[in-house]
């Protein structure tokens, strides 16, 4: 069958406008909220000053390499997830749309933390949150249901203070979107990552000269060398790596598929990667030190205190500390404000993914899919997010969707494209042939072995885990329902989507340049049948 | 500080930031490739070439 004639009568695929433009929408979409609340954390519990070692290893044996068969594969195969594994083999499309659909669940619960850090920004100007800074934000702010025992696990009760923040973070990002690649999200990028890094930086040295901060640094810093022999630092590291680049869900596939085809990919690569771990080192410092004021000003040691990772330390932990500090409104409104920034450079990203995925298959146009699919996820994210049971849904779907979904999903990336389809040698050639730094033979061992070895054993772990022991004590039944069930939403959704006919064939294509280089490649051959 | 925690400071400072120093600059020295392989100028050209060798 053929789709098209020899006009081309589809619009040409949309551009980033230059290397620049590129590299900061790749910086805004890996730098997200977890640069900022989670490696701290992370890095402090698992040997702090130590955990630099394990940490750099994984980007330079893990992070890199796949984010380089991510833009490898989106730049030679020229489109959003699923067209790209379509491209790499028919059956493939499948994995394409498991990614898009990971990317799917994460936009509607991600944009409401977006919308949570937007509220708090407001909030910081009159530091609202008062002394109980727990109380304020499971009490007053998201009215959490209570949820122990028989209580309700889902309710529809709206919360108005979570509610208009949503849809206003969902109205921008269909705006931005729509606006397109150059005019939308690079624009966006451009403006906001200079910002973001002006707000942090800002915010990273004011925390240094608060009373405490030396202590902070030194909790933060000080090594403990016995934490390398532990295996599940080393998980911790890569894991962090792994999930801080945005890598193996479809976003940096969509990204690089926005290049023109004569465009550098490796080493533009590396300023990303290193503006990801580099922003990750700050946002240790600012956090440690501003932890060193509160464990001073309470009189107690970093170790005794609670609450270092993720949304409790940027929704309680950090509005005590802004409470107690000298100029807190404005320390509050920089941290708050970077939360939104990067935040929201990461929601737009993620969402991209899903539209370019309906577009490519569906024929719909950038406005339609972007409008369409924007109503759809904000619908879900409100009726989802915006209730009394938001922050238990929140947390267990995120669980599953980042711990099973993406680690999954990049396992089955590697083991499809490197082992079962060959294909490593020929993006190789295709990253080096556009390339300023070229990608050595050590590549294959990083995307072949190591990627899937180290994840593999994360996801065993993590899967026994949760079988062993109900996530945060949730109850059982919800978990399965929830939890599970959105792997099961995956999946289902990836099959489904693979089954409609493609509006324009997805197979009239030659991936450039020719590999291998001067004969005709199985590739080509593959391409016209 | 302890002088350790210092050390370890200085050091994640300098490799991380130390990184991406050189590889922009690198990538400035580097911007774009002088020389590509035939072709790869135009997504659509491209595609309307694979399809008229296909109908073909």
């Amino acid at each position: 069958m053929s789709a098209n004639s020899t006009n081309v009568t589809h619009p040409p695929r949309e551009q980033f406008t230059g290397q620049v433009g590129f590299i900061l929408a790749a910086i805004g979409s890996a730098v997200g909220l977890g640069n900022i609340w989670r490696f701290p954390g992370v890095a402090y519990e698992n040997g702090g000053g130590a955990f630099l070692v394990p940490y750099l290893i994984a980007l330079l044996t893990a992070g890199i390499p796949i984010l380089f068969l991510d833009y490898a594969l989106g730049h030679r195969f020229r489109g959003g997830a699923p067209l790209v594994f379509r491209r790499v083999k028919k059956w493939l499309e499948t994995l394409g749309w498991f990614q898009v659909m990971i990317c799917f669940v994460i936009a509607i619960y991600y944009a409401a933390v977006v919308a949570w850090a937007l509220s708090f920004f407001v909030y910081s100007f009159t530091l609202r949150w008062g002394d109980d800074t727990a109380g304020f934000f499971v009490g007053e702010y998201l009215q959490l249901a209570d949820v122990g025992g028989a209580d309700p696990w889902f309710t529809l009760d709206f919360v108005p203070s979570v509610l208009i923040p949503l849809v206003l973070v969902w109205v921008a990002t269909i705006a931005v979107l729509a606006a397109g690649v150059a005019k939308g999200i690079q624009r966006a990028n451009v403006i906001f990552i200079p910002l973001l890094v002006l707000a942090f930086g800002a915010l990273v040295v004011y925390s240094l000269f608060l009373d405490g901060a030396v202590d902070g640094l030194n909790a933060f810093f000080t090594p403990d060398w016995s934490a390398l022999t532990d295996a599940d630092v080393w998980i911790a590291a890569y894991g962090q790596i792994f999930f801080s680049l945005s890598v193996a869900f479809g976003i940096m596939i969509t990204y690089s598929s926005y290049r023109r085809r004569r465009a550098n990919l490796t080493s533009p690569g590396l300023v990303v990667a290193f503006s990801n771990s580099g922003f990750e080192i700050l946002a240790g410092i600012g956090v440690f030190s501003a932890l060193g004021f509160l464990a001073q000003q309470q009189a107690v040691s970093i170790g005794e205190l609670e609450g270092l990772t993720g949304p409790i330390l940027s929704f309680v932990t950090f509005p005590a500390i802004l409470s107690q500090m000298p100029a807190g409104q404005i320390f509050g409104a920089l941290f708050f404000g970077s939360l939104v920034i990067a935040g929201f450079t990461s929601l737009i990203s993620i969402v991209q993914v899903v539209s370019a995925g309906i577009q490519e298959k569906f024929g719909l146009s950038r406005t339609s899919a972007t409008i369409g699919l924007g109503v759809v996820a904000g619908i879900l994210s409100v009726v989802g997010f915006s209730t009394t049971t938001g922050l238990i849904a929140l947390d267990t779907i995120d669980n599953w969707a980042n711990n099973i979904g993406i680690v999954a999903s990049a396992i089955l990336m590697c083991i499809f494209v490197v082992w079962v389809y060959r294909r490593a040698p020929e993006l190789r050639y295709h990253l080096n042939a556009v390339s300023t730094g070229a990608v050595g033979s050590w590549w294959y061992l990083c995307v072949g072995a190591v990627v899937p070895a180290i994840l593999a054993v994360m996801l065993v772990q993590r899967i026994l885990n949760l079988l062993a022991e109900p996530y945060e004590g949730y109850d059982t039944t919800y978990l399965l329902i929830v939890g599970w069930g959105t792997i099961v939403v995956l999946v289902v959704g990836a099959v489904l989507l693979t089954l409609p006919r493609w509006r324009r064939d997805p197979d009239a294509f030659t991936p450039w340049p020719q590999y291998p280089a001067l004969a005709e490649s199985a590739a080509t051959k593959e391409a016209r049948r | 500080m302890t002088l350790t925690a210092v050390i370890m400071l200085i050091v994640a400072l300098v490799v991380v930031w130390g990184g991406l120093i050189a590889s922009i600059m690198w990538l400035r020295k580097n911007p774009e490739r002088t020389a590509y392989p035939d072709g790869g100028f135009d997504d659509r050209q491209e595609e309307a070439d694979a399809a008229a060798r296909r109908d073909v």
